[in-house]
Parts: C-alpha cells; structure tokens; sequence
C-alpha cells in the first residue's frame, strides 16, 4: 500500500515531494510547503487513495537553524484501513503555512492548536485564536526555548 | 443527665459566640468547587458510604450565595484562577476554604506553565488535604479540623467591636473596624 501511495504521489507532482521514508510499515512524506494543500487535496479526492479522515495535526520543534518548526500531518482512509504521514517544514522567521481546513474542515481546532503553542500561523484559516491560553498571553509555550514553568507574571493572578 | 438538670428551671446560660458557633460548625454548606479528579472523592465523600451529613454538610450548594465552605477539589489553572477567586468573593461572610488535594495544595505533579503552584496564592485557605486524589475520610477529617477552627472564632464579638466588611470598587472585600 505505501508502495502504491509512494508512486501515486510521484505521478501526481514529484516536485512537491522533499524526502519519504518509512518505519515499521507507516510511511512519512515531506512534503514541499508550498505544495500541502494541493497534496493533501489530491491524497484526498483520489479514488483509490482516499484519505479523508485527519487523524491528528500537531507542530514539533526540532530547534535548529534551519527549518526549525514541523507541522506533522496525521492522515487515515477509513476505505483502505491504512495510514500516511505528511510533515511540512517551517522556517523560524516566517513560520507560516496554508491552512488545511478547506480540505478536512476536522483541522481547523487543530490548526489554531498548533498555532497556539508553536506561534505557527496559518494562512486563511477562518478563525485562528488561542486554543488554550489567554487570548492576550503573548507566549508558545511548546517551543523549546519557553522556561518549563512559564514566564513569572506573564498570566496575572487575583489579587490576594 | 443530659439537659434536663441544666434546663431545670427553663433556662441555661452561655456565651453568645459558643452558640452562633456551635449552630455554624454543624451546618457548614459546602460550595463544591470540583474542577479535576478530586471531584470523585468529594461525591463519594457526599455518597451514603461516606455519608458527610453525618457532620452537617451534605448540602452542596451549585451557588455561592448559599455556601459557607469552598471545597478546592483540583487542579487549579492560571485560566481558572479568576473564576475559582470570582466565586470565592461571591459567597457570603463568614466563609472558609478547604484545598482539596496535592493539586489545589502546591500545583501537584502538575509542575509546569499553566498551573497555578498552590490556590493560597491568590486566596486565603483554612484546611489543606494531602493526598492524589484524598481518600473520603481524609475529607472528612478536614471538615472536622475546620469545624475545629470554626468553633475556636469570635463570630459575634466582631460585630459588636464594630468590624465592617467594606467592598471596594475593584478588588476583594477588606475587613475594616469602624470604632477604632
């Protein structure tokens, strides 16, 4: 099956495919950043493949020079029972991305996750505010160079 | 004996707080602050097994105006924090406050971020209970340590030195002695 994904996906746009690599049968993709909504649109609305369930999307912080952010794209076709993983890189100094809500709308609360704890913006998602912290907290508390217990006074407390 | 040789002339003498005291420490009305897993030791600690109304306090209030004791079951976030303080300066003096639990105590395993290292930091807490979660009776034992205190107070002595709640336009209530 991964096979068949593999050399679907090099049919339909090789360029667009940075590297692939697979680990105990689960294929990963990277994809080119530029080219996720178009790969996610095709993985989707092909016939055989038909991916259409979002399974999970999440950021990572590799904490390098370059391309620092990943945003992993978890994905599942309920007809085929098998898996495929994206993941798109981010750069630190522009850490955007082209939502995929339009595709799998299940990632939109994803999405404003992402951005919430990675600082990843994505482009043209429809509501993008903060999942979880306070909407004026000016924070990512998921990156790697965010102190564990938080900034003193970032959140203020009642007072006593 | 019982009462009958104290009452014998129809009457019995005591001191005003050892009655209003009494009558508050047998019918503290907890507010039910449950907000993680400790929330499941608390109803227990409220079902027939456990039984609280054995010391008066088997009715949970889900409004603060009716509440005498915040039972702080949980985890304690800096999101929830303004809300658990919110309710807290909702309920009606005198009020007292149980932190419930490793969690509401000292932030628990929770070392991190976005929870609140402790509920005593932004309010006053009368009872801690140790335990993840606290098991029915350690409750219980905490009620009857609060129902300790609750006796040991000067209830009406403060009215009549003329102490006065004053509530500022922001902020939380301040206690102020209007005679001095």
């Amino acid at each position: 099956m991964n096979q068949r994904i593999l050399e679907k996906l090099n049919a339909y746009s090789a360029d667009s495919i940075l590297e692939s690599s697979e680990f105990r049968g689960d294929l990963t993709v990277v994809v080119r950043k530029d080219d996720i909504v178009k790969v996610c649109r095709f993985l989707r609305d092909d016939q055989d493949l038909t991916f259409d369930l979002i399974v999970d999307l999440c950021g990572v912080d590799m904490y390098r020079p370059e391309g620092r952010f990943e945003v992993v794209y978890n994905l599942y076709s309920l007809k085929n029972k098998s898996y495929v993983r994206l993941k798109v890189r981010v750069d630190e100094d522009n850490p955007t991305v082209e939502t995929v809500c339009f595709v799998w709308p299940g990632a939109n609360w994803h999405e404003r996750e992402t951005f919430d704890m990675f600082g990843i913006s994505f482009k043209g998602h429809p509501d993008l505010r903060r999942m979880y912290m306070p909407e004026e907290y000016e924070h990512f508390p998921l990156r790697k160079d965010y102190p564990l217990m938080g900034i003193p006074d970032a959140i203020p407390l009642p007072r006593k | 004996m019982g009462l009958g040789t104290l009452m014998a002339d129809g009457f019995l003498t005591t001191r005003l707080d050892e009655v209003i005291n009494w009558a508050r420490k047998n019918s503290l009305w907890p507010m039910p602050m449950g907000i993680s897993c400790c929330a499941i030791e608390m109803m227990a600690t409220a079902s027939p097994r456990f039984d609280i109304s054995r010391f008066g306090s088997e009715v949970m209030r889900f409004t603060p105006r009716q509440c005498d004791v915040m039972i702080v079951a949980g985890t304690v976030t800096y999101k929830m924090a303004p809300v658990v303080r919110k309710i807290y300066d909702q309920m009606p003096d005198p009020k007292w406050v149980i932190s419930m639990g490793a969690c509401a105590s000292s932030g628990g395993m929770f070392r991190s971020y976005s929870v609140v290292q402790g509920i005593d930091q932004f309010m006053p807490v009368d009872v801690y209970v140790a335990g993840c979660p606290p098991r029915p009776e350690n409750l219980l034992r905490a009620l009857l340590e609060l129902q300790g205190q609750v006796a040991k107070q000067q209830s009406i002595g403060n009215l009549l030195r003329g102490e006065k709640i004053i509530i500022p336009e922001s902020g939380p209530a301040e206690r102020v002695n209007t005679l001095t």
